[in-house]
């Protein structure tokens, strides 16, 4: 800038300032107009944001005013019928209730073991190391993937059928990862003064894991696993490849049983080309909806109370 | 250099032969050799980074837990290898107990901070019985009776650091290894926590690694200096904070560095 | 080591504590443990396996019979008509077209979205409507699908495009995006939150606006994190069924115009299997050839993407 650097600010008095040589000229701020197209590119990026907000509550209000006057108790206690009037959602409820039940049943062991032994037990070597880089794979595997698998393996090869124990272990792979990384996560989140306190009292890994860390990492286990059902709740694709039967009238009895689930019910009333089954899929929609609402409340309550807790 | 070394009298509880703990290639604690004699309190005294700490965890296997760590000469434990074939790092560590510089105390009951080591290691007998003694041995008992059930959490900070102490005092131990057991804590509980292991050392042998050398002055009989991994001098407490013989000591001592 | 001096006699075979028996019983219920957790993590491992293996060997099986030249450059898609082609083309360009599509609604919102948040939103807001985007991508995909078909092709795009198809791939296009744009906006986030204080405060201390400190600082320091997410969103309206099987219909147009019908890869699988092709025919094994394309497309991009974060995190943490 000034071409006599090496002046000192404590030069003789009269002299001429330093600051003098400077030409405020040679910068242009252009402030108001800097100012204007950043406040301009705020509300750009809030009116984003927002649109997504303005879909989600476009898609709720246009279910709700197509099914909500549907919804009954007889809606929930029919069966699909061929009239759209005396159709209604009890098979797929209960071979929702049947899949999630058993799909839980597998997938939670399954799931927390696994992330038991990355987090507690496994050395930190490649073979770790491609476990868990394979997890973070499957996370991202399409979930009709997993329908072609659960139809090659479950279905086919040992020979289930289309029951609702074929469906249910295939939407158990689907959730396992997502199960074992939010299980990882809250593991993670035991601080190891803990265990380091145990183990020096003499403890075993195992007893260590069992009384200390695990109870600690429960309810951020159990978040995550109802996180992880209520997306299985909702899917339709892999259980479409099991072979879920969109005219099922009868509800399912044993794990052997063919099913349905409710999205597959509001794939089959809304690939009918009659309004009145649209309808029915919005119904069915809201009750779904509803469902997954109070699932994620109840995991959101959870993580609150227990994090208020410590 | 081994002229200030000292061979302590008596019966050696602890011993250290050419030890050292490498952390993937760097060497924490370079081959040192050093006598911890029977129940008397022995301090490790030197600048952040010495090794310390890593030396104090030899003595109770807690290296194994740290990946990548390695060991090589020989701790001995009454005259027997702790890292030899068929030792049971889960038995040493019922045997040497450790209090870590900042107290934790488990997310449990005060009662079941210190029952948890018994009923792991299958203890037969009173357990209340058990309870009591402990925290009356790590001066907690009076603070405490009426409240057994409540969270150790909600104790003070000198509190939950005598509760550890009550812990690993349950699982009877015969050394105590203490981190810096009071450099969390306020000069009223260090206080405390330096009048208890005054009682301590009457049935256990104490190995405490303090930085505060007013503390290791206070407490100890005997005082090991470290830097960078190797033992520079150790003596009787008394002589090495009037009469240093090694340089270095005298000059971490008057606080020349550190 | 239950040697012990006389001198520590009374504590030494403490009565309290059994010693050898127990220890050994909680080491062979330690061990025991270990099998059991190594037993369950290989599951993870078997699934990947499996995938690979079942579509490996039924694909194989259909390149018997269909040459993967035919497979790969045929423009034409008909394996249920009497008259059979087997070009993935048609239904590749409709997974391409939609993807394509979805992307352009959901990266430059699902960015814009994130700047806002992270650099703008005031902390209260930011708490309200962080969750509200996650609402997005929790709305199971056949409620998406019913929305697209029953009221964007009707009351959006049919206005805009008076000769739109009843099945057409734009309207399922613009559903995905809004489906998408929380996984956007959250990896970007995390992305721009990761970025060191230090930095933009620098840039702030040279006298930048905020909307320069966000698009000529953060952004770009951001980058990586920001462009996987974009590669995974991409990834995930590849990937995606149901809303592409309702909205954007069965009929293998090899076209990119949007307003007709196409049918991607996903939606063909979900047709013939809810359709009548018999177990081990060619029309069945067509589920795992076209399977294989999928699964080789999405797990392409997820590893890329995958790979672009890592070295992003490589440079920050």
């Amino acid at each position: 800038m000034s071409a006599r650097s090496d002046e000192t600010l404590a030069t003789a008095p009269g002299a001429p300032h330093p600051a003098a040589q400077r030409d405020p000229s040679r910068f242009r701020p252009r402030l108001a107009a800097r100012r204007r197209g950043g406040t301009i590119f705020h509300l750009v990026t809030l009116a984003a944001t927002l649109v997504g907000v303005f879909v989600l509550a476009l898609l709720l209000v246009d279910i709700i005013r197509d099914g909500a006057g549907l919804l009954s108790t007889d809606f929930l206690r029919n069966s699909p019928s061929r009239l759209a009037s005396r159709s209604g959602l009890r098979p797929a409820l209960w071979g929702t209730v049947w899949i999630m039940v058993i799909t839980a049943v597998f997938a939670f062991p399954l799931g927390v073991g696994t992330a038991v032994w990355l987090q507690e037990y496994a050395p930190d070597n490649r073979f770790t190391r491609l476990v868990q880089t394979n997890i973070s794979n499957l996370a991202g595997v399409p979930s009709i993937v997993y329908g072609i698998l659960g139809l090659a393996v479950f279905v086919r090869a040992f020979a289930l059928g289309r029951s609702v124990l074929a469906g249910a272990l295939t939407l158990a792979l689907l959730v396992l990862p997502v199960i074992i990384i939010a299980a990882q996560e809250a593991l993670k989140a035991v601080p190891s003064s803990i265990r380091l306190g145990s183990y020096a009292l003499g403890a075993t890994r195992w007893e260590t894991v069992r009384y200390h860390v695990f109870p600690l990492a429960l309810p951020g286990i159990l978040t995550g696993t109802i996180l992880a059902l209520s997306r299985a709740i909702g899917e339709a694709a892999p259980l479409l490849l099991i072979g879920a039967l969109a005219f099922v009238d009868f509800v399912p009895r044993s794990p052997t049983d063919p099913f349905t689930v409710v999205p597959i019910q509001i794939f089959n009333w809304v690939s009918k080309p009659q309004p009145s089954f649209h309808q029915l899929a919005a119904a069915a929609s809201i009750v779904l909806l509803v469902v997954l609402l109070g699932m994620n409340a109840a995991a959101i309550l959870l993580r609150n109370r227990y994090s208020r807790k410590n | 250099m081994s002229d200030s070394i000292l061979q302590p009298p008596g019966d050696i509880e602890l011993e250290a032969r050419n030890l050292s703990v490498l952390y993937s290639e760097a060497r924490a604690v370079k081959e040192i050799s050093i006598r911890i004699p029977d129940r008397k309190v022995v301090a490790f005294i030197g600048p952040s980074g010495c090794g310390k700490s890593t030396l104090l965890r030899c003595f109770n296997r807690m290296n194994d837990l740290i990946p990548g760590a390695r060991v090589e000469g020989e701790a001995l434990f009454q005259g027997q290898n702790l890292y030899g074939p068929g030792v049971d790092a889960v038995d040493v560590r019922r045997r040497i107990g450790m209090v870590f510089q900042k107290p934790n105390p488990f997310p449990k009951s005060i009662y079941d901070n210190v029952a948890f080591g018994p009923r792991i290691n299958g203890y037969r007998g009173d357990l209340d019985e058990l309870v009591e003694r402990s925290l009356h041995d790590a001066a907690l008992w009076d603070e405490v009776k009426d409240r057994l059930d409540q969270s150790a959490l909600a104790l003070s900070g000198g509190q939950q650091q005598r509760l550890c102490i009550a812990r690993s005092l349950a699982v009877e131990p015969e050394v105590l290894l203490m981190d810096e057991p009071a450099s969390a804590l306020d000069p009223l509980a260090t206080q405390k926590i330096e009048d208890l292991i005054f009682e301590l050392k009457q049935q256990y042998t104490v190995v405490i690694v303090t930085h505060n050398m007013q503390q290791a002055a206070r407490v100890s009989e005997y005082t090991a200096f470290l830097y960078m991994g190797e033992l520079i001098e150790y003596g009787l407490t008394e002589e090495m904070f009037t009469n240093p013989r090694e340089e270095r000591t005298e000059a971490y001592i008057t606080g020349r560095f550190g | 080591m239950s040697a012990k001096t006389a001198r520590t006699g009374a504590a030494a075979a403490a009565p309290g504590f059994p010693g050898d028996a127990n220890l050994r019983r909680r080491h062979l219920q330690e061990r025991g443990v270990g099998v059991v957790l190594i037993a369950f993590s290989s599951v993870s491992i078997l699934t990947t396996l499996g995938i690979v293996a079942v579509l490996l060997f039924e694909s194989i099986a259909f390149f018997q019979e269909v040459s993967p030249v035919e497979f790969l450059t045929s423009r034409r898609w008909t394996p249920l008509f009497v008259e059979k082609h087997f070009g993935i083309l048609p239904l590749l360009t409709g997974s391409l077209l939609i993807a394509a599509g979805a992307a352009l609604v959901a990266l430059p919102l699902g960015l814009a979205a994130a700047i806002y948040l992270s650099e703008y939103a005031l902390p209260r807001v930011r708490s309200v409507l962080k969750p509200v985007l996650e609402i997005l991508a929790g709305v199971p995909t056949v409620v998406y699908g019913y929305f697209a078909l029953t009221f964007v092709t009707p009351h959006v795009i049919r206005p805009l495009f008076p000769t739109a198809d009843y099945y057409n791939a734009l309207s399922a296009a613009v559903v995905m995006g809004i489906m998408i744009i929380p996984l956007v906006s959250s990896l970007s986030e995390d992305a721009m939150s990761a970025v060191p204080r230090a930095l933009r405060e620098g840039a702030y201390a040279l006298g930048a606006t905020r909307f320069e400190v966000a698009t000529r600082t953060v952004v770009p320091a951001a980058l990586s994190g920001i462009v996987a997410s974009f590669i995974l969103a991409v990834s995930r309206a590849i990937g995606e069924t149901m809303i592409v099987t309702i909205a954007a219909g069965a009929a293998p147009n090899l076209t990119l115009n949007p307003i007709r019908g196409v049918q991607t890869m996903t939606a063909y699988i979900a047709q013939v299997s809810t359709g009548e092709s018999p177990h081990g025919s060619l029309e069945y094994r067509t589920i795992f050839a076209v399977g294989l394309a999928l699964f080789t497309i999405t797990l392409l991009m997820n590893i890329i993407s995958a790979r672009v974060l890592r070295r992003y995190r490589e440079v920050y943490e």
